[in-house]
């Protein structure tokens, strides 16, 4: 062979790795963007069509375009609205500075504004009220796992209670928790609202049960040689259950915790179009009560927004997961 | 030397089932001395493991009992400690705070932070893990966390070590570079040993007396064979003595002769008591 022969040889093997790589970067990118996107333009096609052939009394369906159209609207009523209160606090403010050049000693105070609340004040009315609900049924549903999980008999007396309070929709807890909270919730100036405080324990009451049970199977499935360790140390309960119970339950839990927040986002807006609290649930209620053209092109974007939040509330749990996991080769889905 | 230190008398145990109780030990009785090294050998499922879990504390024997110092077991406690089968490292934590956890529940009222620290690095070099001290369990090889399991289990400075088949995951380099380290670490440190094995050369090689079991149910002691080959003890050298052979000979008959496989039915052998045995002239004297 000559070196001309092996040098051509050589260039068409290096060619040919090059087209491997390619080819390999190229089913990368296939995978990561370009089959989710060909996912998404197929889904709004096939809604576009069927949106058009679909007349309500309020109007056309709204396909993708009218969507976009409201979502818009909404974006611009939000700054209208904080344009209005901006100007309504500066008014407040020439006003009381009028006052104090005639008169320093005049008491002057600032109003608040008391306007409508905008589509991302119901947003994060919303995430505020889901966000409390879930802290309350964290804090007792994983302790009461431990506790059942580690006690056979705790588990026994308590098992029954779980199994039935766990099929219970959050509708049929909203006039209990409405009425309790009226009830026992008296104070001249109240911290919260009682509307929050009826949204968040229904969603509590609603998201405590996934992370109970999975917690209670997580606990209950210790490895027996962690267990033989623990008890040839004669480890005491705290050191016991920080050192082991939990670290080998955390898997579990978090999977509790993800159907928990998933559930408590479900449940929030349903107990919010029921009981009229506000929030998202209440603006899809408002916009259905309104019955305009754009209604439904507006409760469109809110149905979106719910499902983009939710998603990202569970990639946050995922994130917070893969953050206290001790094992960081471990596979998250 | 104290004599009898551990004293497992007339011990049984039967285990629940579905219709009659299970008995899998029958009056087992052995008396160990401090600083001896005695290996269990039997075949598979003759109950090596319960012995060593009721002399642990883990389980409670139905008759019978353990007295270790004067004082009768009935629970587990840091001065039996176990070097388990798979190990048993907790997998969140690193090789040092493995051995820290450990060495906390011993020491914790008696040494200094600075003296704990020292005592944990001190027992991780006898095992030749100091170098890997801040991996996790999953980082390191199955050999590196046994010997992270028996620096957990030495550093509590046990009155006993417990060890249920330590080696038996682990091939053959790994194991005979480990039954090495355990043997220089036992002489120096007189450890009293008791150790499950299923390979006739470790246990002829690490003991001062093996304990054959007979198969079960109902098992018990069958003969102890008392291993008197000076230390220390050279692996390569003993490969041809002939001493070594007549002993693993002698355990050899034991298993495949007197004791066939478990599968093939079991005769049930008169129970014979370590005392015994001594007494009627130790089995390597009969040899
Ligand atoms: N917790 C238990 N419940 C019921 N039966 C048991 C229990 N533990 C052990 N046994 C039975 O007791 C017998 C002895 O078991 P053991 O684990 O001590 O055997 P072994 O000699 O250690 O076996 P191997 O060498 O295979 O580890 C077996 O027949 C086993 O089925
Ligand atoms: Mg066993």
């Amino acid at each position: 062979m000559s070196t001309a022969t092996i040098t051509s040889k050589i260039a068409k093997l290096q060619s040919l790795i090059t087209v491997a790589n390619l080819i390999s970067g190229l089913e990368k990118m296939v995978k990561t963007a370009v089959l989710p996107l060909t996912g998404i333009v197929m889904f709004l096609f096939l809604w576009q069509v069927t949106a058009s052939n679909i007349v309500t009394s309020l109007g056309q369906f709204p396909g993708p375009g009218d969507v976009w159209t409201q979502s818009k609207t909404l974006i611009e009523e939000h700054h209208a609205e904080r344009d209005k209160a901006d100007a309504f606090y500066a008014r407040q403010e020439v006003r009381n500075a009028k006052k104090l050049a005639k008169n320093p000693d005049a008491k002057v105070k600032i109003r608040p504004y008391t306007g409508k609340a905008t589509y991302f004040d119901q947003i994060f009315t919303s995430l505020y009220t889901v966000a409390f609900g879930f802290l309350i049924a964290t804090l007792v549903a994983i302790p009461l796992g431990i506790v059942c999980g580690l006690s056979e008999r705790v588990y026994r007396a308590v098992n029954p209670i779980i199994q039935t309070f766990k099929p219970v929709s959050p509708l049929a807890w909203l006039p209990l928790v409405t009425m309790v909270v009226s009830a026992l919730y008296v104070s001249d100036d109240p911290y919260f609202e009682k509307a929050f405080l009826t949204s968040a324990f229904t969603v509590a009451l609603c998201c405590l049960w996934p992370t109970v049970v999975n917690t209670i199977v997580g606990v209950a499935s210790i490895d027996r040689d962690l267990i033989d360790v623990s008890r040839v140390l004669r480890l005491s309960w705290p050191v016991y259950i920080k050192t082991i119970v939990i670290p080998s339950a955390t898997p579990l839990i978090f999977t509790g915790l993800r159907l928990s927040l998933a559930t408590g986002w479900m449940v929030l807006i349903a107990a919010e179009m029921l009981a009229q609290n506000p929030g998202l649930g209440k603006f899809i209620w408002d916009e259905f009560q309104n019955g305009s053209s754009s209604s439904l092109g507006r409760i469109m974007v809110a149905v979106i927004t719910i499902g983009i939040i939710g998603f990202i509330l569970d990639r946050l749990m995922l994130a917070l997961q893969k953050r206290v996991s001790w094992d960081k080769q471990a596979i998250f889905r | 030397m104290q004599k009898n230190y551990l004293e497992i008398s007339q011990v049984g145990i039967e285990f629940p089932t579905e219709g009659e109780p299970f008995r899998a030990l029958q009056n087992v009785n052995l008396s160990i001395q401090q600083g001896e090294f005695i290996s269990l050998i039997g075949h598979s499922g003759c109950g090596k493991s319960t012995v060593l879990n009721i002399i642990a504390g883990l389980y409670q024997a139905t008759e019978g009992g353990i007295i270790l110092e004067g004082r009768e077991v009935d629970e587990p406690g840091p001065d039996r400690a176990v070097v388990f089968q798979n190990h048993a490292l907790l997998p969140w934590l690193t090789v040092y705070q493995n051995v820290e956890l450990a060495v906390k529940c011993v020491f914790r009222k008696t040494k200094t932070k600075a003296e704990i620290r020292e005592w944990i690095e001190h027992n991780l070099s006898l095992v030749h893990m100091d170098h890997a001290m801040h991996k996790r369990p999953g980082e390191i090889s199955g050999g590196m966390k046994q010997r992270v399991g028996i620096a957990r289990c030495l550093a509590m400075q046990p009155k006993v070590l417990l060890m249920d088949e330590p080696f038996g995951a682990l091939d053959a380099l790994t194991r005979a570079h480990l039954q090495d380290s355990l043997m220089e670490i036992q002489n120096r440190l007189g450890n009293t040993v008791v150790m499950i094995t299923h390979d006739v050369d470790e246990a002829v090689l690490l003991s001062d007396r093996i304990v054959m079991m007979t198969n079960g149910p109902a098992a018990s002691i069958g003969e102890v064979l008392d291993i008197n080959l000076p230390r220390p003890r050279d692996r390569l050298s003993l490969a041809e003595d002939p001493e070594f052979n007549a002993y693993r000979q002698q355990v050899l008959r034991f298993l495949y002769e007197k004791q066939k496989n478990p599968a093939s039915k079991p005769k049930p052998a008169a129970p014979v008591t370590a005392q015994s045995v001594s007494d009627s002239g130790s089995a390597s004297e009969a040899a």
